[in-house]
């Protein structure tokens, strides 16, 4: 999750590190991977007619590819390496992120937002806000959206362009240039159609990819017992195996952070802000062919969810057991020791011989261009119909034609992706700005989340309260990120806990400003008019009449999917407590 | 009147699973005919590379076969 880059994605390696060069048959999958999704753009570019076609897919979707394309798009390769990398750091723990943070979203998300997202027939998040609490949110929510996409668009580019260079020894700018105009020149092509028939292809091979290292890892350990017992040896002090029963409070685990904040910041607030509202994803699910479908995706993306951690977390706990002695990156830069940033790579050259590193490297590739499709295209669509087109007619006092908004929508994705190149560039001169655009992200998300799921459940909700209720939480979010950035120890008060570490400050800055917007929103709405239930319909639970899934087998019902999939939920957290 | 209807995702991915299958499995087999002294693989032994190409092509033939392009009319 994008939450915790700041901590955990490898922004600088050691450089110490090298895999094995590649063979030819290395090589060719890697050339192979780049003409097949080049190839499935240009095939894709003669059914994208609309715009419709190019912003929504055509909405003609199956549950299956919109909910593999939903998953994807969350599916980096700075997600892949940053996740493996803080599985090293603090063991099993990091598994909460998969689970706990993120499958109740997903699952909340399936139920309860989509058929509001759907019926609406909004083409996007702030297009959702504009229809619920008029013109002025939705501003102020597609400005920051669109900036902030474009802008972590380039620190991903460079982050993977450094790992790039120290792996394989391309060089920063070649891997920039290459990556970049391969995802632009398929989406100007084929719009979300061609990002989301390209994410499913790269969901594939990220697993394919990925699933040597866990599978040799087990079989050198003796299985999970003897991973365990191998762990135990090598850090007997250390407690990495166990999900919950550390959590009793900060200083019981390498995190610093209790069960509070796991469960009510991480597992509600940040996990359904970004799940639930982030467009990058939810753009996904609007794709789908038909409402149950939109349902299904983000239950067929949770159970695949559920088993990431198996390529991405397993890795960081192999290399406990089989590599210890990796150092974090500042004692790393200064003796040249491995950082347990690069475990995975690591890991890969310790496992993958001729062919099976080649697609282990078109995995790392293909998480990286599925995480950037992800964010041009939502960029360019919330660019094209929720800033320049508002704006526009309102200047010009007409409507242009659908064909007049498909060709914004290309030429938006192009500038999109330049501006990602410049943000990539001035970060490789600046190190420092990464920071502070992760950071500025997650400003907007557990805000975002209040104002949508108030707008939703509660018709009360007004439009002034939508507005100053994202407002004053966007504000007071990055009032306390300034806050702890001057004076450190304030960290105890936001966090509660004079034990609590960086990663607690993300949790409960996330909170307390989703409590900020519902208390402002709340009594901002009591003291303005609300709109009637007619204006309502389509938009607000209790307003509006939800299609019947009654004559449905029960076993076709996404409900009856939801509860088996928070039941395995439920025994993995029980197994592995 | 017959008409190409759009290929499914699941036939491109089918396709490039084969081929990887196809060239990973050769690769190995050729490497285990003839073994170079050292490649630094942990388990190397058990020439995983081919078990894992004949899985890919396994899973590239079945996707290519089902989701394979047809014309309608």
């Amino acid at each position: 999750m994008i939450f915790c880059f700041a901590e955990t994605v490898p922004l600088v390696l050691s450089g110490s590190m090298a895999l094995p060069s590649l063979g030819w048959s290395d090589s060719l999958i890697i050339g192979l991977y780049f003409l097949f999704v080049l190839g499935i753009g240009y095939y894709l570019s003669k059914f994208t007619k609309t715009g419709e076609d190019f912003f929504l897919a055509g909405r003609k979707m199956t549950a299956w590819v919109a909910g593999l394309a939903f998953l994807s798009a969350n599916l980096g390769s700075l997600e892949l390496m940053g996740w493996a990398a803080s599985a090293y750091e603090y063991g099993i723990l990091a598994t909460q992120w998969y689970w706990v943070g993120a499958i109740p979203a997903m699952l909340f998300l399936a139920i309860v937002m989509m058929p509001f997202y759907y019926i609406s027939k909004t083409h996007s998040v702030p297009g959702y806000l504009k229809l619920r609490y008029g013109e002025s949110t939705s501003m102020l929510s597609a400005v920051s959206f669109a900036f902030m996409t474009v802008l972590m668009s380039g620190v991903n580019m460079f982050a993977m362009a450094l790992v790039m260079k120290v792996i394989l020894g391309w060089s920063i700018d070649f891997s920039i240039w290459v990556s970049s105009i391969t995802v632009m020149i398929y989406v100007v092509l084929g719009g979300l159609l061609s990002a989301i028939f390209n994410e499913v292809l790269q969901f594939m091979l990220i697993w394919l990819g990925a699933l040597v290292i866990p599978v040799l890892g087990l079989v050198e350990t003796g299985g999970w017992t003897g991973l365990v017992a191998r762990i135990h040896q090598n850090f007997p002090a250390g407690n990495y195996t166990h999900l919950w029963s550390t959590l009793g409070s900060f200083q019981a685990n390498p995190m610093g952070i209790n069960w509070i904040g796991i469960i009510f910041a991480q597992g509600f607030v940040l996990s359904f802000g970004y799940w639930a509202t982030d467009f990058l994803v939810v753009q996904r699910l609007l794709s789908a062919k038909d409402l149950r479908s939109a349902k299904m995706a983000p239950i067929i993306g949770a159970s695949f969810k559920m088993f990431v951690p198996f390529i991405v977390i397993l890795p960081g706990l192999i290399g406990l057991a089989v590599m210890p002695g990796l150092v974090g990156q500042a004692q790393a830069n200064t003796t040249g020791a491995y950082s347990y940033n690069e475990v995975l790579p690591l890991m890969l050259a310790r496992y993958a011989g001729p062919g099976l590193l080649g697609l282990g490297v078109t995995a790392l590739i293909a998480g990286f261009m599925s995480g950037m499709a992800g964010n041009v295209t939502a960029f360019s669509t919330v660019w094209t119909y929720d800033i320049y087109r508002p704006i526009r007619v309102r200047l010009a006092k007409k409507e242009r034609s659908d064909k007049y908004y498909l060709k914004m929508g290309r030429w938006s994705t192009i500038i999109g992706v330049f501006i990602s190149i410049g943000t990539a560039y001035l970060v490789m001169q600046f190190a420092s700005i990464m920071d502070y655009v992760q950071a500025l992200f997650s400003f907007f998300i557990a805000p975002l989340f209040g104002t949508v799921i108030l707008g939703m459940l509660w018709k009360r909700t007004t439009a002034a309260g939508g507005f100053w209720g994202l407002l004053a939480g966007t504000v007071s979010s990055i009032g306390m990120y300034v806050w702890t950035k001057i004076d450190p120890a304030s960290l105890r008060i936001i966090a509660l806990s004079k034990y609590a570490k960086p990663m607690a400050d993300d949790m409960y800055r996330g909170l307390w400003c989703w409590i900020i917007t519902v208390i402002v929103t709340i009594v901002v709405s009591y003291m303005t008019e609300p709109k009637t239930e007619a204006e309502l319909n389509g938009l607000v639970r209790g307003c509006t009449v939800l299609p019947s899934e009654g004559d449905l087998p029960v076993w076709k019902r996404p409900i009856f999917w939801a509860v088996i999939v928070f039941i395995v939920l439920v025994a993995l957290n029980i197994a592995f407590w | 009147m017959v008409r190409a209807e759009r290929i499914s995702v699941w036939f491109f991915i089918g396709l490039l699973l084969l081929m990887y299958g196809i060239i990973i499995a050769a690769q190995n087999v050729y490497d285990a005919v003839h073994p170079v002294s050292h490649t630094g693989v942990v388990l190397g032994y058990l020439h995983f590379g081919i078990w894992w190409g004949i899985l890919l092509i396994v899973i590239g033939s079945v996707y290519s076969v089902i989701f394979r392009p047809h014309k309608t009319s």
